[in-house]
């Protein structure tokens, strides 16, 4: 069944309440991104004062979890929705969850980037992190986009993307760990980069998660642990 | 990080009762059947097993044919002079409209319940032993213990067991209907329809009746009717879904309800237009 296809419900207000809930959903998802966003600039730019200010906003991102949340038991409560509008409410649900983890995330990276911005700058050392989160970056945005769209095939094709992050940000590992034996000094700032590209590769992570979000809602299939040969072999009727 | 995906402890998935069709013994059988009332076809080619001892709901709009489809069942609508079928149903294997079969018999070994409770205006112990003496049961202490077993399996024993001598139109709507119901096992069916048992009820006796139903199918295979889409939810095995005299999907109360195959299933459940 094609998602896009789906009628309206007879009960308007019922349309208008998710509609409402979804626009809130992708409301914070901007909010996070542009938070990650700040993270990397202050991160790679040694802006201290942007740094700050992503490690103090996180309050804003967690209030609008709780709205969410609180805003789907309603819609569970009196609705009782079933079938896709019970996939979509739960979907938000989780959803909202992994954009918090993100928001936490960057928040980490925004408090290492103030302590790093304070000790001598090494611009060598941000290369490999600015192109880790560049890709970061992009993984998130193209998951919230898939998600706004419900469009199964991206979502499947961000979902992989996650396996070069990951070997991006092993190299990443080992690079630091060849500077730290080389250079014991540099053991306490490579660490704060090591912890940075961390927050980085779980961003990546809950990126994923919710494009696995997107093919639940849509096909109803739960991804989630299933490699993606196997994702795709199960979706073939799906994407007919 | 590059590991390899985790994989789901099997205990997890084991832990889920896995409910499918094809491992179920057949009580009922639709085979290509359908229904005319004069010129009109109320049902259309309907196929359609239902297993053995659980709950099978069936959903859909009114006028859909959920009731027809239950009352052909033990052929209620033999007394519709202008109904004509076409194809079989079977029971057990056996085609239950053919001449050979024993209607009384028929709708012993498959009892059902209606929408309005309607309690014979008898005492309570009177209304469940009624079908008992038809049957010849007429040894006070077996007529006793039956009673008994049966108020007790219909969850109504504690309620009546001092008022077993007063007259059973005194007791609460949700009352006769788990009178009705007791009345109806009493004679140990094979398979109990119900047609709506608790939309005349408020919702804690339709609670009783669905905790009761859940009691039920340890021994009975268990037919519903019903408008209330959350109550098939709560308390069937398997739903089918009918519209316009047709069957639009049959499957495990699970699957319809979260992934329904059919986009009428899915416009139908979540209210949307159809």
């Amino acid at each position: 069944m094609v998602y896009q296809e789906i009628g309206h419900h007879i009960s308007h207000q019922f349309d208008e309440d998710l509609e409402s809930l979804r626009s809130k959903v992708l409301n914070m998802g901007g909010m996070v991104e542009n938070q990650v966003e700040n993270a990397l600039i202050a991160l790679t730019r040694s802006d201290s004062s942007l740094a700050e200010e992503v490690a103090t906003s996180d309050y804003k991102v967690n209030s609008m979890e709780v709205a969410i949340d609180e805003e789907c038991t309603q819609i569970i409560a009196r609705r009782q929705p079933a079938a896709s509008d019970l996939r979509l409410v739960i979907t938000m649900l989780k959803t909202i969850t992994d954009l918090e983890r993100i928001g936490d995330e960057a928040e980490k990276i925004g408090s290492h980037a103030v302590k790093l911005a304070t000790v001598e700058r090494t611009p060598t050392y941000f290369s490999e992190i600015k192109h880790l989160g560049e890709q970061v970056r992009k993984m998130l945005h193209e998951s919230l986009d898939a998600f706004a769209r419900m469009d199964v095939k991206s979502a499947i094709e961000i979902a992989e993307g996650d396996k070069d992050v990951n070997s991006e940000y092993d190299s990443i590992v080992r690079q630091l760990i060849t500077h730290m034996m080389e250079d014991p000094r540099a053991i306490k700032r490579s660490l704060r980069v090591m912890w940075c590209a961390r927050s980085l590769e779980r961003i990546g992570d809950h990126a994923k998660n919710i494009c696995e979000y997107v093919v639940f809602t849509v096909a109803g299939k739960d991804v989630r642990h299933t490699s993606s040969d196997k994702i795709k072999d199960e979706l073939i009727d799906v994407n007919k | 990080m590059t590991m390899p995906a985790p994989k789901i402890s099997q205990d997890v998935l084991l832990n889920r009762e896995t409910q499918n069709i094809e491992n179920e013994t057949s009580c009922i059988e639709c085979k290509d059947f359908g229904l005319y009332y004069g010129t009109a076809q109320a049902l259309k080619n309907i196929n359609l097993m239902i297993p053995e001892k659980r709950v099978t709901a069936f959903i859909g709009p009114s006028g859909c044919g959920k009731s027809t489809l239950l009352r052909c069942m033990n052929r209620m609508n033999d007394l519709i002079d202008t109904v004509r079928l076409e194809g079989i149903m079977y029971l057990h294997g056996e085609d239950i409209n053919a001449k050979s079969v024993n209607v009384a018999e028929l709708r012993r070994k498959v009892g059902m319940v209606f929408q309005k409770p309607n309690p014979f205006p008898k005492t309570v112990y009177e209304n469940v032993a009624y079908g008992l003496r038809l049957q010849g049961i007429n040894k006070k202490r077996v007529l006793d213990e039956r009673v008994e077993w049966a108020l007790h399996s219909a969850a109504l024993w504690d309620e009546v067991k001092d008022r077993l001598q007063d007259n059973a139109l005194g007791l609460s709507g949700g009352q006769q209907q788990r009178l009705v119901i007791a009345r109806a096992i009493a004679i140990q069916p094979e398979v109990i329809l119900l047609d709506e048992p608790a939309s005349a009820l408020d919702p804690i006796s339709t609670l009783k009746i669905e905790e009761l139903i859940i009691q039920l199918k340890k021994d009975y295979t268990v037919v519903i009717v019903t408008h209330n889409m959350q109550q098939a939810a709560r308390v069937s095995d398997y739903t089918a879904f009918l519209y316009l005299g047709e069957l639009i999907e049959f499957g495990t109360t699970d699957q319809l309800f979260t992934i329904p195959k059919q986009k009428q299933t899915e416009d139908y459940i979540t209210g949307r237009y159809g």
